[in-house]
């Protein structure tokens, strides 16, 4: 059934772009109802709950038996909790870019459900060339969605974005023939499957390297500092539906892949490595925050703050507990509503005031008060407040982080103030304040935005006030990595 | 009893309502179900108390739903009333009713928008909501619940007016702020959580037994920089005397009846904790006794009615650290409990005042208004008889339990008691000078003061004025066995009677100086008093000092870094390739004779290669 799913927003993709000879608004209807089904699915899959290990739907079959490669996916706990999130925040990319498009919804549309396919194979598949290729698959699209359909600096946004992926993707493709090697050299198969090569006997002084390809690729997806440069341009230049689709998403496959791969594969070298990790996590945590207070471009301000609240996953999956791991968990779902609205924030007033600068801004509360209480709502999300999802993440991965390395927790745990004084300042540069005598007039959100707006609102608040469902939807599976005490 | 989840669910109603409604509920809607919510759960709560007291319980707790539960971590949404939850309870929904009902009056048309006044209670009942669950949490998670909740509608209320950025710069001030006292409850939290592996209240403080006492001392000191942060004590003050930018509504409910009252709240909460840790003991009294001088010294000099009222504030907390410190828990809470009523009655009258003076807040632009303004003098001076202690109302058992206590609390004690006997003549000084300032002498021309008065403005400082003169025998019932240490007075008889006189001694020194007979304003106008004024005036120089050493080494290196001094370095390396690029490039000319010389010379590179190699 997985790939069922995968196959029809492929193909759902094509038909999206063929219906723009129909109507030019046609492929975004077909776009909707493409993410409203997959959601649909991954609701009655949660519905119908786990077999007897655990897994609430899988499929396997050869693909290259020649060398050992297989369509093994699997939709676990955590699988379902991932793909769930992709097909919602789907709907609201589609929202977000209603009528941004100018030119080519056919291929706007195409492009993001290819991406979306991509997302949800990567979120499934369990045998490592697949899972290489689909993490490939999510690429393209997206750099098309930058480069055709983004703003002043597309062309460099869409290419930096492209080499940092693909560099350290090929890393990661290094270690993965490396451990498929090794994997043959010791029992004479050749195979791509995670659980055969989960104990794959590498020589202990490759470990860490192999460990390290892995790390590099995900680390750059997430991102963590020092290789976060592409994510501001990037999420800057990129189209509303783009900076949802890579916020909300993009950035948790680099999270999962962290969980899924590079700490169940090589365990002691992740363990050897977590003082390294959670050091990385503090300085995105810090420097991600210190850097988006500097910013006066919402979008990009909203961008810096995604690194900092990676780094909380980061500190989260390094702590080797499970309330880390699942602090983890729960800032990656917290963070993909948050984020993703206050960006289709920054791209609805784009759209009105044709600015992303905040020094344009000011004062917008009494134009659209609607969107100031939006704005309000989520910029309070994610600055941790109690009672909203984001304070569960970062509260348990803080939690987890202190008790395997205290100091380094100590200096994220600051990272709540900062938070506090970039988020604050956001909504006094735009919303607040004197009113600009630039701004005439601004349209305030519709029935269209408000829905999805209200609907990441309650998704927020359940997870902030009842996180226990997602908590134990991704616990089998956390328990299940076998790396924790 | 059953009925404690309403309490809090109540105001949370009334929030969901204005919220949802977005403004569209005509104005005295808005006033029915803003301030309606808050009576209502004042009346649950009664009923839940009379019910509680009368069932001889020492707790009783209300599960609901289990937060979150991970590996050994769990918490539960619970609800837990005691005694002392109890006496926050009645004081937040009592008081906070009052100040609701009051704020239905003051806010009227008195806002900038017009979905403000829905706004404004809407604010208003989440930070009653949040409060209940910081005092009724049976969970130090569910407390930092509350806790960051009342912060957020703290920062809300301070910044309503947000047109003017000077009110959203205090009210992000006051929220940073406490945020870095939050950041070590937070941690204390962590640590606790791993040393005694539960955050739930009651077994927590089972348990305080198993911690080593540095490790006590270090947990109590985390949780003191939280309870330091929100109660506006040394050295996280600095927020509050900004923080009446908000409403005075706001300033009364949560900046001086409720919110900063979280941290006595949560020393008192945990004094199981504390017990084991001395050092961290002393260290909150310290710190109480610090803010005490400092603030009373402080408002002394501010020109600010509401500033003034602030500083007093802080100073009274001061009273409630110093009682904590001393092991006076339920005089502290005593205290807290007074200080509510009459503080919130010196915050509503000083509010009618300013209204009355179309928003007039400099005591020097007031004057004579006692005959003028007869309602808001009245309660005004009732308010200020008792914050000076004046015998017999509630300010005074409640700040001689303190003194007393503290006299007989071991080898500090003379100290404690000393260092609070002459702030409290310091309190009955500014509380003179501002009386006096404001209400007699000649006020300076300002146009006719037109004071509202109108039944739903004046009920409340009736029942105010009635509390801060009778409130202190309400203690008596609640917190009767608690206070037994009463009957110890008689040992320090001298003691008692200084206790009682000097702030009668000081109020008389204040007419004296204030009532025109001496020329004060020459001794500060120059000189030594000129510079103790500057210093007092600035709050002893915290601002200043803060902005130098944090916030503008912040901003300025954050400003330096905008274009991310990590991306230079790919930067460079684009460079290079680009450089690289272009070098390849300009051997691509397209001449002939050029692609002739180059390979001619390769081959002779090459041949030199294969001959000298």
């Amino acid at each position: 059934m997985i790939l069922w799913v995968v196959l029809n927003l492929l193909a759902l993709g094509v038909v999206a772009w063929a219906s723009e000879r129909l109507d030019s608004r046609a492929p975004r209807w077909v776009s909707l109802a493409a993410f409203a089904l997959g959601l649909a699915w991954a609701a009655l899959e949660w519905q119908g709950g786990p077999d007897a290990n655990g897994l609430y739907a899988a499929q396997s079959f050869d693909w290259i038996p020649r060398f050992g490669i297989a369509v093994i996916l699997e939709l676990d706990g955590l699988s379902l909790l991932m793909v769930a999130l992709t097909m919602f925040l789907g709907i609201v990319a589609v929202v977000s870019s209603w009528d941004e498009t100018e030119h080519g919804e056919g291929f706007f549309q195409f492009n993001i459900l290819w991406v979306m396919a991509g997302v949800v194979g990567v979120f499934t598949a369990l045998d490592l060339f697949l899972f290489f290729f689909f993490w490939e698959v999510m690429l393209i699209p997206m750099y098309f969605l930058i480069a055709i359909w983004g703003h002043e600096e597309k062309g460099y946004a869409s290419m930096k974005f492209f080499l940092f992926t693909q560099a350290s993707g090929l890393l990661m493709l290094l270690s993965i023939l490396a451990l498929v090697f090794f994997h043959y050299a010791a029992t004479g198969t050749v195979t791509f499957s995670y659980r055969d090569l989960l104990g794959a006997s590498v020589p202990e002084s490759l470990r860490p390297w192999l460990m390290l390809g892995f790390f590099a690729a995900f680390a750059t997806k997430l991102p963590a500092v020092p290789v976060h440069t592409w994510l501001p341009d990037a999420h800057t230049q990129a189209p509303t539906a783009g900076s949802v689709i890579l916020a909300g998403i993009l950035l948790k496959t680099g999270a999962y892949g962290l969980i899924r791969f590079a700490v169940p594969l090589f365990p002691e070298a992740s363990q050897d490595f977590a003082w390294w990790a959670m050091l990385l996590g503090v300085a995105s945590i810090l420097y991600g925050g210190v850097m988006a207070f500097s910013q006066t471009d919402f979008k990009r301000l909203v961008a810096y703050s995604s690194i900092a609240h990676m780094g909380f996953v980061l500190l989260g999956v390094y702590a080797f507990n499970e309330q880390g791991m699942q602090g983890a968990v729960v800032t990656m779902v917290a963070h993909g509503f948050s984020t993703a609205a206050l960006f289709m924030m920054a791209g609805a007033i784009q759209q009105r005031l044709h600015t992303r600068e905040m020094a344009r801004m000011g004062g917008l509360w009494t134009h659209a008060p609607r969107m100031g209480t939006m704005t309000l709502f989520f910029v309070v999300a994610s600055v941790g407040m109690p009672g909203l999802g984001n304070f569960v993440g970062e509260f348990l991965a803080l939690l987890g982080a202190f008790k395997a390395n205290w100091p380094l927790t100590v200096a994220a745990t600051f990272g709540i103030v900062v938070a506090a004084v970039y988020g604050l300042y956001l909504m006094q540069r735009s919303f607040q304040g004197e009113p600009n005598p630039d701004v005439a007039a601004m349209p305030d959100f519709g029935l269209r935005e408000m829905s999805v707006m209200v609907a990441m609102m309650i998704a927020l608040v359940w997870v902030g006030v009842y996180p226990q469902p997602v908590l134990d939807l991704s616990a089998a599976t956390i328990r299940g990595l076998g790396v924790l005490p | 009893m059953e009925l404690l989840w309403l309490v809090p669910a109540l105001p949370l109603a009334g929030f969901l309502v204005l919220f949802v409604t977005e403004g569209r509920l005509p104005d005295k809607l808005v006033a029915i179900v803003g301030a309606g919510t808050i009576g209502a759960a004042a009346l649950v709560a009664l009923v839940v108390g009379n019910a509680f007291v009368g069932s001889g319980q020492a707790a009783f707790v209300q599960p609901l739903w289990t937060w979150m539960a991970v590996g050994g971590f769990e918490a539960d949404v619970a609800l837990h009333l005691d005694s002392l939850s109890l006496v926050m309870m009645g004081v937040i929904t009592g008081v906070g009713f009052l100040i609701h009902l009051y704020a239905t009056g003051y806010m009227w048309r008195d806002h900038e928008e017009p979905q403000g006044y829905s706004r404004f209670f809407a604010y208003m009942n989440l930070f009653v909501f949040a409060m209940l669950m910081l005092v009724l949490g049976d969970s130090l998670l569910v407390l930092f619940l509350g806790w960051e909740g009342v912060g957020l509608c703290s920062y809300l209320l301070i910044g309503f007016y947000h047109r003017d950025s000077a009110n959203g710069l205090a009210a992000r001030k006051a929220f940073v702020v406490t945020r870095v006292g939050d950041t070590a409850l937070a941690l204390g939290l962590f640590l606790l959580f791993w040393q005694v592996g539960t955050l739930q209240i009651a077994e927590v403080l089972e348990r305080t037994a198993s911690l080593s006492p540095g490790m006590a001392t270090v947990i109590c000191l985390l949780l003191l920089g939280g309870a330091v942060g929100k109660s506006a004590q040394l050295p996280l003050q600095t927020w509050l005397p900004d923080a009446m930018a908000g409403p005075t509504p706001v300033s009364a409910l949560i900046h001086a009846a409720t919110m900063v009252t979280a941290g006595v709240y949560l020393i008192a909460r945990l004094q199981g904790l504390y017990l084991a840790s001395p050092d961290a003991q002393l260290a909150v009294a310290v710190v109480g006794l610090a803010t005490l001088f400092l603030a009373s010294c402080t408002a002394l000099a501010q020109n600010d009615i509401k500033r003034i009222l602030a500083y007093s504030t802080m100073s009274q907390i001061g009273y409630m650290f110093l009682a904590l410190g001393v092991g006076a828990w339920s005089a502290a809470i005593f205290h807290l409990m007074t200080h509510a009523f009459f503080k919130a009655l010196l915050f509503l009258s000083a509010g009618s005042v300013i209204l009355a003076l179309h928003h007039e807040q400099d005591i020097f632009k007031m004057g004579g208004l006692r005959k003028k303004l007869p309602v808001p003098f009245w309660s005004m001076a009732i308010g200020s008889l008792g914050l000076v202690a004046f015998p017999f109302t509630s300010g005074f058992f409640s700040k001689d339990a303190i003194l007393l206590t503290a006299y007989g609390s071991g080898d500090l004690g003379w100290l404690f008691w000393f260092g609070g006997v002459a702030a409290a003549g310091l309190t009955a000084l500014y509380t003179t000078r501002m009386m006096v300032v404001v209400f007699w002498g000649e006020g300076p021309a300002h146009g006719e003061p037109e004071d509202r008065g109108w039944a739903n403005m004046v009920l409340p400082l009736v029942a105010l004025a009635a509390l801060a003169l009778g409130g202190g025998w309400l203690g008596f019932a609640v917190l009767d066995e608690q206070l037994g240490a009463m009957a110890e007075f008689s040992h320090f008889e001298p003691v008692a009677l200084a206790t009682t006189l000097v702030p009668l001694a000081a109020i008389g020194l204040g007419v004296l100086l204030f009532g025109g007979r001496v020329d004060v304003r020459r001794w500060v106008a120059a000189g030594p008093g000129a510079a103790l004024t500057r210093l007092f005036g600035s709050g002893w120089a915290f601002d200043w000092l803060y902005d130098r050493a944090a916030v503008r080494p912040f901003v300025a290196v954050a400003r330096a870094n905008k274009n991310d001094v990590v991306d230079f370095v790919y930067r460079i390396a684009v460079a290079i390739v680009r450089g690289c690029h272009h070098i390849g490039a300009l051997l691509q000319t397209g001449r002939l004779r050029w692609y002739a010389a180059n390979m001619a010379l390769g081959l002779v590179v090459l041949f030199l290669i294969v001959v000298l190699a």
